[in-house]
């Protein structure tokens, strides 16, 4: 809390307003928000099924496949950056393949935001929506199947709605990994105003030349996060409860 | 040492340190008759540009060798932040800046307690992977969209440094990266992941021979300087005196020139 009480303080409130309508601002803003939900929900589609796997099935591995799903959150984001070139960069070996053959160049663009975002914040979903899978009572589940439910209709049917806070949970903890992401972006997608700069790269940069236009930016995106995730928050208490369907 | 550590700790704990840099005083001996006398003692903390990380270790090394009880610690980081944090009350001895902005920062406060002297120069190069993919050749590439190139954000030194180049040659660059600082921008050009990059030529000599350097005349508009001083806070004045002199004397100026850096007001 004290950190933040140091921004408060610092903060050249006089001028605010001119800081705040330069219009990199408002582009560097937009584009946190929009790659942030974007690797969201990429997290969603893909990091669910992977922590119902991990929780539930009994594949041989999986503790090996939990290890890997978990790298992301002990590896310096500057790391993974460089490991995402390895395999997404025109030299890396998908990458390169995307390149020659389609004339696909993932780098530098707002896709490697989203991708880089992807990858340091799922993790956090995953584990989350893991731990709900695991406190959930199976017995439901397997009720479900005695009634003739397939196992699609029971994951959707009662899997999903047992585990809905946990995924909730996760959901906001990996868009706010994703918004705050710094180390694997600027090194995957670099910085562009407008494709790839986002906050957090905005703020850093503003850091070098303009410190007081840092301390504005950084209040920004802690506002709008905050903002956001005030206002879920009460959506999913109001909806508590619902089916979920 | 391993032994000994333990023992002199039982025998009297406040003696480890010295008990410690009694090892090795017949290997230093022979060193310690240097020009500094090998007198020097305590901690010297250097701040420094981290383009100079590779050259003030070596020095520093050297330093330490002459001086057996001396301790060398470096903080090497962009010089920016740097400046911030002894402007923020970080205990330094010495900072090598690599630019003057940033040591008028520092002499703003008031934080020098020597006039700072310019020990070297670095200018611009144009970094590309040895295989040179995109056929670069000069500084007017720097305008071709279809090459993916990076140069730093004008927000740090070495983009400070592109900007005034570009706008001598006349070229509105088509970037596809704004780097952060001019280490990121080296590491995408080492990966091939951009076609050329904007860097200095310091770093390009450290990249080793996954980078091939492209010299330009354009470079001459944008000479980068770096200044050093002592500093009010120094808590070893003799040793940052020591340190300057090195890094000033003609051992410390090769070795800057071995690296890529060049010697002031050549």
């Amino acid at each position: 809390m004290l950190p933040l009480l140091g921004l408060l303080i610092r903060a050249p409130w006089s001028d605010l307003w001119p800081q705040l309508t330069e219009p990199q601002v408002g582009q560097a803003l937009r584009l946190s928000l929009v790659s942030a939900t974007l690797a969201t929900l990429v997290s969603l589609v893909l990091g669910v099924p992977i922590a119902w796997v991990l929780a539930r099935s009994t594949i041989p591995g999986r503790s090996v496949l939990r290890a890997l799903v978990t790298v992301p959150l002990v590896l310096p984001p500057v790391v993974g950056g460089v490991a995402l070139f390895l395999v997404l960069g025109r030299q890396g070996i998908i990458g390169r393949v995307l390149h020659e053959q389609f004339d696909v160049t993932i780098p530098f663009t707002t896709t490697a935001v989203v991708i880089a975002e992807t990858f340091v914040a799922m993790p956090f979903l995953v584990i989350s929506v893991e731990g709900a899978l695991r406190a959930a009572d199976a017995r439901f589940e397997d009720a479900a199947a005695t009634l003739g439910a397939d196992r699609w209709t029971t994951f959707r049917r009662v899997t999903l709605p047992l585990v809905a806070p946990g995924v909730a949970a996760g959901a906001v903890l990996c868009w706010a990994r994703a918004l705050g992401e710094f180390g694997a972006t600027i090194t995957f997608a670099g910085n562009f105003p407008g494709t790839t700069q986002t906050m957090p790269l905005a703020v850093y940069l503003a850091l070098q030349s303009n410190p007081e236009g840092a301390i504005v930016l950084s209040l920004v995106l802690l506002f709008v996060s905050l903002a956001t995730l005030l206002l879920l928050r009460d959506r999913w208490l109001g909806r508590s409860g619902s089916p979920v369907t | 040492m391993r032994l000994r550590v333990p023992l002199a700790l039982a025998a009297a704990g406040l003696l480890t340190l010295t008990a410690c840099g009694s090892d090795e005083p017949t290997e230093a001996a022979a060193a310690g008759t240097s020009a500094d006398g090998g007198g020097l003692t305590g901690t010297l903390t250097v701040f420094a540009a981290a383009s100079l990380t590779d050259v003030f270790t070596d020095l520093g090394d050297q330093l330490m060798a002459d001086n057996p009880d001396l301790t060398v610690t470096f903080n090497f980081a962009g010089s920016s932040a740097l400046a911030t944090q002894i402007t923020q009350g970080a205990p330094a001895d010495v900072f090598a800046s690599a630019n003057q902005t940033q040591m008028t920062v520092v002499t703003d406060a008031g934080l020098n307690s020597d006039e700072p002297t310019v020990f070297t120069e670095n200018v611009l190069e144009i970094a590309v992977p040895a295989d040179n993919p995109g056929d670069v050749t000069g500084l007017a590439d720097f305008a071709d969209a279809d090459l993916t190139l990076a140069i730093c954000a004008p927000d740090v030194p070495c983009g400070a440094a592109a900007e005034q180049v570009f706008e001598a040659a006349g070229i509105t660059a088509q970037p596809d990266t704004l780097e952060e600082d001019v280490r990121a921008a080296l590491t995408k050009v080492e990966l091939g992941e951009v076609d050329a990059a904007l860097v200095y030529a310091s770093d390009v000599q450290s990249a080793g021979s996954g980078v091939q350097g492209i010299e330009f005349p354009e470079a001459e508009d944008a000479v980068n300087e770096y200044p050093i001083t002592t500093l009010t806070a120094a808590t070893n004045p003799d040793a940052a005196q020591a340190f300057l002199d090195l890094v000033e004397s003609d051992a410390g100026q090769q070795a800057l020139t071995d690296a890529g850096f060049r010697s002031p007001s050549s």
